[in-house]
This record gives structure tokens, C-alpha cells and sequence, in this order.
């Protein structure tokens, strides 16, 4: 700047003034955000202090505290796999070929936001009673996690697909002799890696912190058993609260840290867990 | 995956049929070709309809049909409905409702201002803004349940600590009427999860809004207030209509927060719905559950179909 | 912006008749003047990004009733300069003066100027006519005036049969003349066009093209086009000022652009240039190419390795037995071949000639090539 400073001086005679310009955040905004902040931190700061640190170290030691943790990671691992590994080829089979399609799967996947879970788990007790193996396996719960994380998983895919040229790549890769599987593995994938974070960042999130179907169903997740453990000691509850929060949040942080560097060095968009925002250029 | 038979575009298919194929083809009639074509077409969505027809479309069946089942004989019977539609499960749609729509558009404003303000920072700052804000959208959207009551019954509890400070300073709020364990309580408790869920589904919708628009009405003379009154706004007020409906079926639909606070001492839908799961039975009435299930998704379609109704309307414009 | 004043001028416009009979370019300046044109001055703007300079104190003076056409690559800071008039964005250093008076300070909405975008910008919830006559309400133009008003711009642009219709019902050529006839609906000071006919398909921006000079020749409007296409700066505009890199290389009218560039890079961006190994002569004063001296054009490197760049219409070629090239290939292209020819030292060229004429030069004949005797372009020698 200074040097520039000096050039203009040199040449025009005169000081340039630098021009004024307005700031990125004008005040209300700030406000609104800082309300916001308020709001959803308070009752966090709260429960810490009723807690205290010392409730955290209790909890940990509780009986059930590993394994219930444990049954969640495996659900939320199960679920994100069997999400991805439906709503991705699907995604990009309507995009390709059943275009018209689209607004009713749109639809379709926003059903199992509204439909109360309470009455989808009736539903599903009753129809497999049938299959009592199945009844007594908890990954019964993860099969019906998918069609919950539906439509987040559904959405964070579809905008990402929105945002790449799909039909032009996908040709371009079959002109080269790719089948279906490569294209897919090699050249859809790869450029879907912000969506899948966001569709895989929401899915986790949802299974970590499910709790009414998987109490009526009879399965101890780790939501369910800071429930049942709220006998022992209100403080040690909260304090447990406050952990499956902290837990989600550090494993969505990492997951989101992880796909934003990659997707930095590879140009891609920022992680936004509806869409894939579009990679910034330079304009001219 | 699937094949198609004959697109030019499907990966994998055969290049050159041959002189052979192209005989046996002459032979079948086109309407034929054409449906088999159309058949192999739908056949990739195959896996995805089989998972939604076992996992969501079966189960509601199930619960619209015991809906109107004698839980014990089997028989058909309007008993349940009958049940279901009067007294204190009528009080519970009632309360319900009314929870679900103000929990939904005070959320709806909230949501609105805090996606705009992220959505229009600049810089790097601006991204990291936004980034930390979804990211804990996105934890917040799925906090709920007993955890979040929690959370909630130690601060503005009836001893909880917001609720000492405020009486420090004078201001009791019980003594006001206000209760966490009553409808308003749980309406300020359900925003903890609907205000996130709102941004995160504006957002996309803000971010439709080109940038081109704002400068065109700016360059012909347009300030801010009538950007958003002209242009802004009614683009984007199909959107906002369908996220607040969204929220609705959202509010309408929680269970756990709900019956983590109040315990079945409020009547609620979902938490009547609960406990006939538990086994809170009276003899007889096993499957007014179920038609309290049917009344909620039957709520939720007439919802649904005005939010389907006004995607189409946004997808027009938004491109 | 009375009301009244917007009648008069409605009037003048409906008389298209009447103005299109003096016709052609002369109506520019008689326009201008009866309507009192703006003039546009942009002094030292420098736009500064980190530390990339995506304005370098770039300087203009646009006449009143001028179109000028800033050209360019993409990158050299021609759509800043742009904006910043607009009020888009701010300039770090410089002012924009407006008739003589400084609007740095004067928000965009306040500027009296139409823009018209590269696409997508007219407002999806309203019709064309509702889009024309938005300016019209931000005034506070009464309604039916305001309809009026519009209706006759969405005619004067062709598309009155399409005034209910919405932005996704119209083609891409469609929408951006309902984008000229918004911009053009508040009569602006200032027209400003941001590439308008990139994002369109060749048969539609050539007839565009045609009617945005037209009309702006009409209605006698200040205007500063941005492209990358230099056809269209050429044709369109009554000057034209090359950047790079943040930085006017030569701003002149279209014929002396292409004849007598100031630039190496002006003399390859517009128009098809040849490069000729060269050496310097007589202090810098003169230049042998082909085996000729000639005078070397002013503002060229002194001394040093240089090229000579001359047009394929300033070079001669005819079949020679001990000719210094051969003729690689030949593009027809209507009433005049370019021939491709390789000479003695490996560098190629391309040679304009008749159809005719390029008829005997089947690739593999022998020629030579030959330069006329006027000055010569030349620059430092490149290493590609």
C-alpha cells in the first residue's frame, strides 16, 4: 500500500485519498446474531454449572455409559453407510435419466420429517413381528434411521449434484470407455465429497441424538440411557446431556474440518449441510 | 445397476447391436419396446421405492388399518376413531395444534433473520460465520429429547439459575404465569431445535436469491426496503411458507422434549400416542394409538400437500 | 423526472419514423445535444485485491452521446471499472465524475444510471412489463404512466406481444432486451452494459447488437459497454479502449485501433496478427523483415531481438520458383483466402488474399511472401 501510495503521489502531484468503504456486517445483523448466541448458549452455561465438572468424570464411570455410546456409534456408522449407499446411486440415477421425477422424490423425502416417529415405530413393531430376529436386533433401528435421515441425507446430495454438470460428465466418462461402476466410483463420487460430508454430518447427528424410537423400541442408545441413568443423580443427567451435545458436536467439527481442508485444496465449496455452496471465482 | 436396453447414453450397453438384434427388434411391436424401454428406465429406482415401501409406506399402513381394527376380535370397527376424535385426545389435537403453529412461526422469523445475516456476510470472516452457524444448526436441529429438557429445567426451571437471575433483578417469572412445564414453556424449549432446522432449510433458498436481482433494483432505484417488499420477498415467501410448514410438522411430530417436561400432565398427541405404546391401557382401547397415529399423518398430508404445492411455485422462479 | 418530461420524450420515441430517417451514425451527436448528454469521466481508478491490481489507474473521458467499449481478456479489471461506475463497488483510489461532478460518494441507487447485467437479472415475479416499469415505480411514476410507459419500450425493443409474460417464459435474447428496455425505461444519464450478449447464442447477439447500437444512437445515451468479444467492440462503439492486466493499453476509434495499434498486445488482441523474426536497424528508426527495410512505427523497443507484426492483409504472397516459403494450407473464407505459409527460418504466417488468387497456391507450391513498404509495427521478441 505504501508503495502504491507514493507512486500515485509521485505521479499526480496530489495525496490520494483512500475512498471509504462499508462495512461486511452492518449492526442489526449483529444483534440479531448475538441474541441468537445468547439464547442457545445460556442454558448450556447453566446446565455446567449445575452439573459441575466433577458430575462429568461420574458420568464416564456409570455403568452402561460405554456400551450404550458404543450400540449408537455402530447405528450411526450402519445408518450413514446404508444412507449413502441408497440415496447416492438413486440421486444420480434421477438426475440422469428420470428428471420428471425429481419434484416427487423431492417430496417423497420429506415425508419422514413430519411423520411423528412415535407412530412410525408402531408401524414397525407391527409388521415385524413377524420376524422376531429381526425384532431383537438393534439394527433394526438403524434401517429405520435411513428413512429418517432421508431428507437431510437426500437434500445435501441433490444440491450437490445440482451443482455439478452431471449429464455432461457423466457422458464425457463413458465417451473414454468408463462403465457405470467407474463413472460412479471415479469421477461422481469425488466431486460429490461436500455433500456426502454434509448428508453423512447430518445423518450422525441424527442417530447420536434419536431417542424416541429407540426407547419404544426397547434398545438402550446413548440417548435413551442418560434417560433410564437419570435416577441416580439429576446432576450426573445433565452432565451427561451436556456430553451427548459436546460429543456430537466434536465428531460434526472433525467430519466438517476434514471436508472443508479436502475440498480447499481440491476447489471445492464450502460444507453447508442443505446445499454445496458453489466454489468461489475470481471474478474479473 | 440397472441397464437400459437401448439409450444411446447408457454406460455399459452394448455399442453395436448388430445386424441381429436390429432383426429380432423389427419384429417386436414398437408400443412393446416402448414400455419394456420405459420399464428398464424406472427399474434403477427399484432399490430405493423397495426401502420406502418396507421402512415407511408398510408401517403407516399398518397403523391406518389397525386404526380401525377391535384390538381384540380383529373386526372393523369405528370405535377407536370414535375415541380418538373426542374428549381429552381431541383437547390433545387441539393443544397440539396450537403448540405446533406458534412453535413454528416464531421459529420461522428467528431462522429467516439469523440465515439472512449469515448468508450476506462477506470475507473470510463472513465464511467462518457461516460455517460455525450450520454446523451447529446442524447439532442443535437433532438436540432434543430429554437432554434438552434438561438443559432447560436447569435454567428456567422454577429453580433454575436464568430464572433466579431474573428474579434478582425483580422479575419472577413464575409468579408472572410463565411455566416451562406448560405449552409456552415447551414452545420456547422447541425452538432451541426449530430455529436451527429453519436455517438450515432457508438457506439454500437465500442463496437462490441472485445477486443480479439486488443490483438491477438498486441500479434502477431501489433501496433495501423495496428490494424485499418488490423483488426479495415474494420470490422468496413460497420458500419461507414451505419451511414454516415443514416446522409445523416438525413441532406436531416431537415427542421426547414434550414428554420429557410435562410428563402426560399437558394433554399432547404424540405423547397420548406414547404411551399406548408403553402399555397405558385401558382394556378395549388397544388401538385408539393407531388412530390417533392416522389422525396426526392425516393432519400432516393436508400440510404436506400445500408445502408440495408452493415448492412448485419457488422451484419456478428460483430456477 | 416529471411525468410531463417522460410524456415528451414518449412522444419523440413514438415517432421512430421520423428520427430513423436522418439515420445513420449522424444522428450521435445531434441527439446528444438536443437532449444536453452526460459526459462520464473516470480519473486514476485503482482497485487494489490483496496483491493482485485489478485496476491500475485507469483513466477515461467518454464523451456525451459516446458509446465506448472497454475490450479485453477476462481478468483485466474492464467489469470493476464497470461496477465501480455503477456503484457496485468502491475504488481504493480515484473518483468517477459524472458531467464534472464527483459521485463516489453517491449510492448506487442514487445514480440515475441503467445497467443492464451479463444474464439472469430480470425478476422472476414479475412480468416483462412489470420488470420494464420497476424504475418507473422507484420514481414514483403513477401507474397507468408508468404501463404506458413501459409498453412502449417493450415495443421499441420487438417485444410488445410479450409485455404479461414472466422472465422463465422468454428466451435468453428476450430477456435481455426486456433488460435493455428496463434499463432504458428511467432514461438514464448513463447506459451501462456488463456483456450483455456472452451468455446469448451467435444469431441472436448479432441481431442484438444491432438494435442496442440503434437505439442507443436514438436516444443519444452515455454509454460504456464491456466485452471480452472484440467483433462486438469493434462494430458497436464509436471508441474502443483495450485493457490488460488493470491498465487502458489504447483507447481510439475501431479503425485506428486495428491499423495503427499502440501495443503489441493491442495489435494481437484485435484482429489477426502476423509475427516476423526482424531485425533492428538505423538506432531503432528502421527494420528489416523478409529481407526489405523499412521503417519501424513509434513507441517500439530500440533495440534488443524484435518481431515485426503485420496484418494477413498487408502481406503479399505470389507463386515463385525460388520463392522464401511454401504454402502449408490454405482457410477459405468467403471473398478472401488466408493461406498459411511457412518460411525459410520455420516461422509461420498467414497471408490474405482473393479466392482467386489462392486458387494456384495449393499447399506445397512455392512462394514468396513480401511486405509493402509503409512502417512496420514491431515488438520485443517473444519466446514461445
Amino acid at each position: 500500500m505504501a508503495a502504491l501510495t507514493r507512486a500515485i503521489e509521485s505521479e499526480a502531484g496530489t495525496p490520494p485519498r483512500p475512498n471509504r468503504r462499508p462495512r461486511s456486517l452492518p449492526g442489526w445483523r449483529w444483534a440479531i446474531l448475538l441474541i441468537t448466541a445468547v439464547y442457545f448458549l445460556l442454558p448450556l452455561w447453566g446446565a455446567l454449572r449445575f452439573s459441575g465438572v466433577s458430575a462429568f468424570g461420574a458420568v464416564i464411570s456409570e455403568a452402561g455409559f460405554g456400551s450404550s455410546l458404543w450400540l449408537s456409534v455402530r447405528l450411526a456408522i450402519v445408518t450413514t453407510a446404508i444412507t449413502l449407499a441408497l440415496m447416492v446411486p438413486t440421486a444420480v440415477y434421477v438426475h440422469l435419466r428420470l428428471p420428471q421425477l425429481r419434484r416427487v422424490l423431492d417430496s417423497i423425502t420429506i415425508l419422514p420429517v413430519v411423520i411423528p416417529p412415535v407412530v412410525l415405530i408402531i408401524g414397525v413393531l407391527q409388521i415385524t413381528r413377524v420376524a422376531p430376529s429381526l425384532q431383537s436386533s438393534p439394527y433394526l433401528l438403524a434401517l429405520e434411521y435411513v428413512i429418517l435421515s432421508m431428507p437431510f441425507a437426500y437434500r445435501s446430495i441433490d444440491a450437490g449434484l445440482r451443482s455439478l454438470d452431471l449429464k455432461t460428465i457423466t457422458e464425457a466418462s463413458n465417451s473414454l470407455g468408463a462403465g457405470w461402476v467407474s463413472t460412479l466410483w471415479r469421477v461422481i463420487l469425488p466431486n460429490l465429497t461436500t455433500a456426502l460430508l454434509s448428508a453423512t454430518v447430518l445423518t450422525v447427528a441424527l442417530v447420536l441424538g434419536e431417542y424416541t424410537m429407540a426407547t419404544l423400541d426397547l434398545f438402550q442408545t446413548f440417548p435413551v440411557w442418560i434417560v433410564v441413568n437419570d435416577q441416580v443423580s439429576a446432576q450426573v443427567s445433565v452432565a451427561a446431556s451436556l456430553l451427548a451435545l459436546f460429543v456430537t458436536w466434536l465428531v460434526l467439527m472433525l467430519i466438517t474440518l476434514v471436508g472443508v481442508r479436502n475440498s480447499r485444496r481440491r476447489g471445492g465449496g464450502e460444507v453447508t449441510l442443505f446445499t454445496a455452496a458453489a466454489p468461489q471465482t475470481i471474478g474479473n | 445397476m440397472p441397464e437400459s436396453t437401448n439409450t444411446v447414453t447408457a454406460p455399459g450397453s452394448r455399442a453395436d447391436p448388430g445386424a441381429g438384434r436390429i432383426q429380432s427388434a423389427g419384429r417386436r411391436r414398437p408400443a412393446a419396446r416402448a414400455a419394456v424401454r420405459a420399464v428398464a428406465r424406472y427399474a434403477g429406482m427399484l432399490p430405493f421405492t423397495v426401502y420406502v415401501v418396507l421402512g415407511l409406506v408398510i408401517p403407516m399402513i399398518a397403523v391406518a388399518v389397525g386404526a380401525f381394527q377391535d384390538p381384540d376380535t380383529g373386526a372393523w370397527t369405528l370405535h377407536n376413531i370414535d375415541i380418538a376424535t373426542h374428549g381429552v385426545y381431541l383437547t390433545g389435537f387441539r393443544e397440539s395444534i396450537i403448540l405446533s403453529v406458534v412453535s413454528a412461526v416464531l421459529p420461522a422469523i428467528f431462522g429467516l433473520l439469523i440465515a439472512y445475516a449469515i448468508s450476506t456476510a462477506r470475507g473470510r470472516g463472513g465464511a467462518l460465520l457461516r460455517q460455525v452457524t450450520i454446523t451447529a444448526s446442524g447439532v442443535f436441529a437433532n438436540f432434543g429429547g430429554v437432554p434438552l429438557a434438561f438443559l432447560f429445567i436447569t435454567t428456567l426451571g422454577s429453580s433454575g439459575i436464568e430464572t433466579q437471575w431474573l428474579k434478582d433483578i425483580g422479575w419472577d417469572i413464575y409468579a408472572g404465569g410463565f411455566s416451562l412445564y406448560s405449552v409456552t414453556g415447551i414452545v420456547v424449549v422447541y425452538m432451541y431445535f426449530q430455529i436451527p432446522l429453519m436455517v438450515l432449510v432457508i438457506l439454500p433458498a437465500l442463496e437462490g436469491l441472485k445477486p443480479a436481482w439486488r443490483e438491477a433494483a438498486e441500479n434502477l432505484g431501489a433501496r433495501s426496503w423495496s428490494y424485499w417488499r418488490y423483488v426479495g420477498g415474494p420470490v422468496l415467501m413460497p420458500s419461507v411458507l414451505g419451511a414454516t410448514l415443514l416446522l409445523f410438522g416438525f413441532g406436531l411430530s416431537a415427542y421426547a422434549t414434550a414428554q420429557a417436561l410435562t410428563s402426560g400432565t399437558i394433554p399432547l398427541t404424540s405423547i397420548q400416542i406414547g404411551s399406548f405404546l408403553s402399555g397405558n391401557v385401558i382394556a378395549g382401547q388397544g388401538n385408539v394409538g393407531k388412530a390417533l397415529g392416522l389422525g396426526m399423518v392425516v393432519i400432516i398430508a393436508v400440510v404436506m400437500l400445500f408445502y408440495i404445492l408452493l415448492q412448485r411455485r419457488a422451484a419456478k422462479w428460483l430456477r | 423526472m416529471g411525468a410531463n418530461e417522460i410524456a415528451a420524450n414518449a412522444a419523440g420515441v413514438d415517432n421512430p419514423e421520423a428520427s430513423e430517417a436522418a439515420a445513420g451514425v449522424a444522428v450521435t451527436s445531434e441527439a446528444a445535444g438536443a437532449r444536453g448528454g452526460t459526459s462520464v469521466s473516470l480519473r486514476n481508478l485503482t482497485r487494489v485485491f490483496g496483491a493482485t491490481r485489478a485496476l491500475d489507474e485507469m483513466s477515461l473521458e467518454i464523451a456525451p452521446g459516446e458509446l465506448v467499449a472497454l475490450l479485453g481478456p477476462s481478468g483485466c479489471g474492464k467489469t470493476t471499472a464497470l461496477r465501480i461506475v455503477a456503484g457496485f463497488e468502491y475504488a481504493d483510489f480515484g473518483a468517477v465524475l459524472i458531467d464534472g461532478k464527483d459521485i463516489s460518494g453517491v449510492p448506487a441507487a442514487k445514480r440515475d444510471m441503467g445497467m443492464v447485467f451479463q444474464s439472469y437479472s430480470l425478476f422472476p415475479n414479475m412480468s416483462a412489463q412489470e420488470n420494464v416499469a420497476f424504475g418507473l415505480r422507484m420514481r414514483k411514476v403513477g401507474g397507468a404512466t408508468r404501463r404506458k410507459r413501459a409498453a412502449e419500450l417493450l415495443d421499441m425493443v420487438g417485444l410488445a406481444a410479450q409485455a404479461g409474460q414472466f422472465p422463465h417464459q422468454l428466451s435468453g435474447g428476450q430477456q435481455q432486451r426486456v433488460a435493455l428496455a428496463r434499463a432504458l425505461a428511467i432514461e438514464p444519464r448513463v447506459l451501462l452494459l456488463d456483456e450483455p450478449l456472452s451468455a446469448l447464442d451467435a444469431k441472436v447477439r448479432l441481431q442484438l447488437r444491432e438494435q442496442i447500437r440503434t437505439l442507443q444512437q436514438r436516444l443519444g445515451t452515455t454509454t460504456l459497454f464491456v466485452t471480452h468479444d472484440q467483433e462486438e467492440a469493434l462494430s458497436m462503439a464509436d471508441r474502443v479502449g483495450v485493457m490488460r492486466a488493470g491498465r487502458l493499453e489504447q483507447v481510439a476509434e475501431p479503425a485506428e485501433l486495428y491499423s495503427r495499434p499502440a501495443t503489441a498486445f493491442v495489435a494481437e488482441f484485435v484482429g489477426t496478427m502476423n509475427r516476423l523474426p526482424a531485425e533492428l536497424g538505423g538506432g531503432g528508426t528502421a527494420v528489416t523483415v523478409l529481407g526489405v527495410t523499412v521503417p519501424a512505427q513509434e513507441g517500439g523497443p530500440s533495440s534488443g531481438p524484435v518481431d515485426a507484426l503485420v496484418r494477413p492483409e498487408n502481406l503479399a504472397v505470389a507463386a515463385a520458383e525460388d520463392g522464401n516459403g511454401i504454402v502449408t494450407g490454405r482457410t477459405f473464407l468467403g471473398a478472401v483466402t488466408r493461406v498459411a505459409v511457412r518460411l525459410s527460418g520455420d516461422t509461420e504466417v498467414a497471408v490474405d488474399v482473393s479466392s482467386a488468387a489462392a486458387a494456384a497456391m495449393a499447399p506445397g507450391t512455392a512462394v514468396q511472401v513480401s511486405i509493402p513498404e509503409g512502417p512496420v509495427l514491431v515488438a520485443a521478441r517473444t519466446s514461445d
